[in-house]
This record gives C-alpha cells, sequence and structure tokens, in this order.
C-alpha cells in the first residue's frame, strides 16, 4: 500500500499499488474527494468540482 | 498502431477499460483533455485510435475533434458525440429513422414551452438538452408547476436552459432499460430499478440482468445507427416499456458508465469494448 495524506483533514490515506494518475479517491475520515494528481512523488488534491457538463 | 485513452477523471469504468487492454497485450497511452494544447491545423496525435472517455462532455468533444482532423480514428466519433450530447439532436436523429422514442417538444421562449407542455398533457418531463445522470430533470404535474420550472429556467439557467426540451412522461413499470451496444450489437442490459421515476443508477437505481430479447436487440441496433449516420459505436440506450407501444427509445449515451453491470449481466463489457476498438483500428484482438 502507497501512503499520503488527506489535503483536507490531514488523515492518513492508504492507496493501492495500482493507483492511477487521474483515479478519484474519497478520504475514509472527512469525506472530501480527491483526485491523485502524482504517482511521483504521490501527491493528491481535492478533486474538481462536478461541472454541469460532466457524465457519461 | 497506437491506441490512446482520453480521459481526466479516472473512474472505475476507467480504470476496469487499462486493465481490459492490458488484458489484450496491448499497451495504451492516456491522453489527459486537460493537458493538450493543440495548434489548429498542426497537431500531430501520439496514437492512432482513441477511445473517448472523458466524464466532460464538450472537452471530450473538442478534444476528439481536435484528434480527428489530425487523423486519429476517434470512438465514439465527434459526430456520434454530438448528437448523443445533445437530446434535442438525439430525438431528431431518432425521429428521422423511424426509432419509436417518447413524444417530444421542443421550444425556445417560455410562452412556446408552456405551450408544449400543454399540448402534450400532464405531467411531462423537462430536461436541460444537455445533462447527465439525472441531473435537473423536472417532473412538472400541473401548470403551476410548469410556470414555475419554466421562471426558474429563465431566471436562474444559462442559455442552454432556455432551449425547452420536453417529453411526456412514461408510465413505465418502476423500471427502464439500459442496452449496451457495441459496434451495432446489443452485448447486454439492466433493468434499472426505483421506486423514484428517475432511475439511473447514479441516483440510487438498483441494477438487475435483463435478457436481450430481439426486439431490444433490433430496437438498439436502429438506434445506434441513427446517431452514428450508420457507423455505429460504444453506446448505451435507455429504453422505457410503454404499455401500450411498447418500447421506446429515452436517450443514447456515448461515454456510457458500465460499473454496475459486467457482474449483473455476466458479459465483461470493458474487454468487449476493447476488442472493438482494436478491430476498429485493424488490430486482430
Amino acid at each position: 500500500m502507497l501512503q499520503t495524506e488527506c489535503v483536507e483533514c490531514g488523515a492518513a490515506l492508504e492507496l493501492p499499488e495500482d493507483v492511477m494518475q487521474g483515479e478519484i479517491l474519497t478520504c475514509g475520515d472527512c469525506g472530501a474527494e480527491l483526485e491523485v494528481i502524482e504517482l511521483e512523488p504521490l501527491t493528491v488534491d481535492l478533486a474538481p468540482v462536478e461541472m454541469e457538463d460532466w457524465g457519461e | 498502431m497506437s491506441v490512446g485513452i482520453l480521459c481526466s477523471r479516472i473512474r472505475v469504468e476507467e480504470k476496469l477499460l487499462f486493465e481490459a487492454f492490458e488484458s489484450l497485450g496491448v499497451a495504451v497511452t492516456r491522453l489527459d483533455e486537460r493537458e493538450i494544447t493543440a495548434r489548429v491545423g498542426d497537431y500531430a496525435a501520439p496514437v492512432d485510435v482513441v477511445l473517448e472517455r472523458s466524464v466532460s462532455t464538450s472537452a471530450g468533444l473538442v478534444a476528439s475533434m481536435l484528434l480527428e482532423a489530425a487523423g486519429v480514428h476517434v470512438i465514439n466519433s465527434s459526430s456520434t458525440a454530438s448528437v448523443c450530447a445533445d437530446k434535442i439532436r438525439t430525438s431528431l436523429a431518432l425521429a428521422a429513422a423511424d426509432v419509436p422514442q417518447p413524444r417530444t417538444e421542443v421550444a425556445l421562449s417560455p410562452e412556446a414551452a408552456l405551450e408544449a407542455i400543454e399540448r402534450l398533457g400532464y405531467p411531462v418531463v423537462l430536461k436541460p438538452p444537455v445533462g447527465s445522470w439525472g441531473r435537473l430533470l423536472a417532473r412538472v404535474n400541473d401548470r403551476d408547476a410548469a410556470e414555475a420550472v419554466i421562471e426558474h429556467k429563465e431566471v436562474l439557467g444559462g442559455v442552454a436552459h432556455h432551449a425547452y426540451y420536453i417529453q411526456e412522461y412514461v408510465e413505465k413499470p418502476l423500471r427502464d432499460i439500459r442496452a449496451f451496444v457495441v459496434g451495432t450489437e446489443t452485448i447486454c442490459a439492466i433493468y434499472r430499478t426505483s421506486p423514484h421515476w428517475i432511475t439511473n443508477t447514479a441516483r440510487g437505481g438498483q441494477a438487475s440482468n435483463c435478457p436481450v430479447t430481439p426486439e431490444i436487440a433490433d430496437l438498439c441496433t436502429r438506434a445506434a445507427l441513427a446517431v452514428s449516420s450508420g457507423a455505429g459505436g460504444v453506446l448505451a440506450i435507455d429504453l422505457f416499456e410503454d404499455p401500450q407501444r411498447g418500447l421506446l427509445v429515452n436517450e443514447v449515451n456515448h461515454t456510457m458508465e458500465f460499473r454496475n453491470s459486467i457482474t449483473t449481466t455476466g458479459v465483461n463489457i470493458p474487454q468487449r469494448i476493447a476488442q472493438f476498438v482494436l478491430e476498429s483500428a485493424g488490430v486482430p484482438a
């Protein structure tokens, strides 16, 4: 497991080894949606807020 | 032959698609539309074929056009995407191909919208022409509600909300059908069941397997051909079961989500998509 911390609440985050850049995670402590920005070094930031044209 | 997936946000679906290509022994380049800058008329794309999976409809469409201008084969094509992204264009394409759909009116002013609503008869459903995941759908049961929703759209909505897309409300049996088309074949389908009239799984609808009957397969193929100028593609077709008229095509989605449908149907949807992309690119899968 890879480790980093939530940018919102500082909680420890454990990420799977196969995590991908751009993947969206939810912090188990505060519920913030986080986006994996970089893999090396492992960096997460708050995920973009849902836009009106998002969808399938 | 090099293959790319165009995406920014990696949903479960994108992760499964990357894995599917990997399982077929194909290396895939990830293209993030947020990183594309292209000089018009002079853009060399790093891949030959691209599966478009952008969560942003507008960004995905622009990126697809840039890639196509650079000679890249994009699935779904920008032409197909532009039809599917806009419910007005979808309805026009379905009507042109005589594909059955709910009665639909389009109006371009509040007064015309109210007239159209009363012509259809209550209840009706107002949908933003561009939108997804069941956002901002309004079931309008009477004239008071119609006037309120129209005024809200006029005052609070952007210009895109000033084109009114109005559908009759179809009395469906607490569920609709989502069918998955790859190429022109309906590979599987699910029922989306919900006590709420909005059945999107993004809104809590429960998925269960729906056997693909010859009627479903035929209608979905016709719908897929209609929105893609006969090319087919990777599409999700939403169907209503009308008690009198039978199956009606409600919507066609061009960057479909399928996480709830793989186990439910027993069909490896991402693998089928990956195989189709490779076949389209002339790579034997």
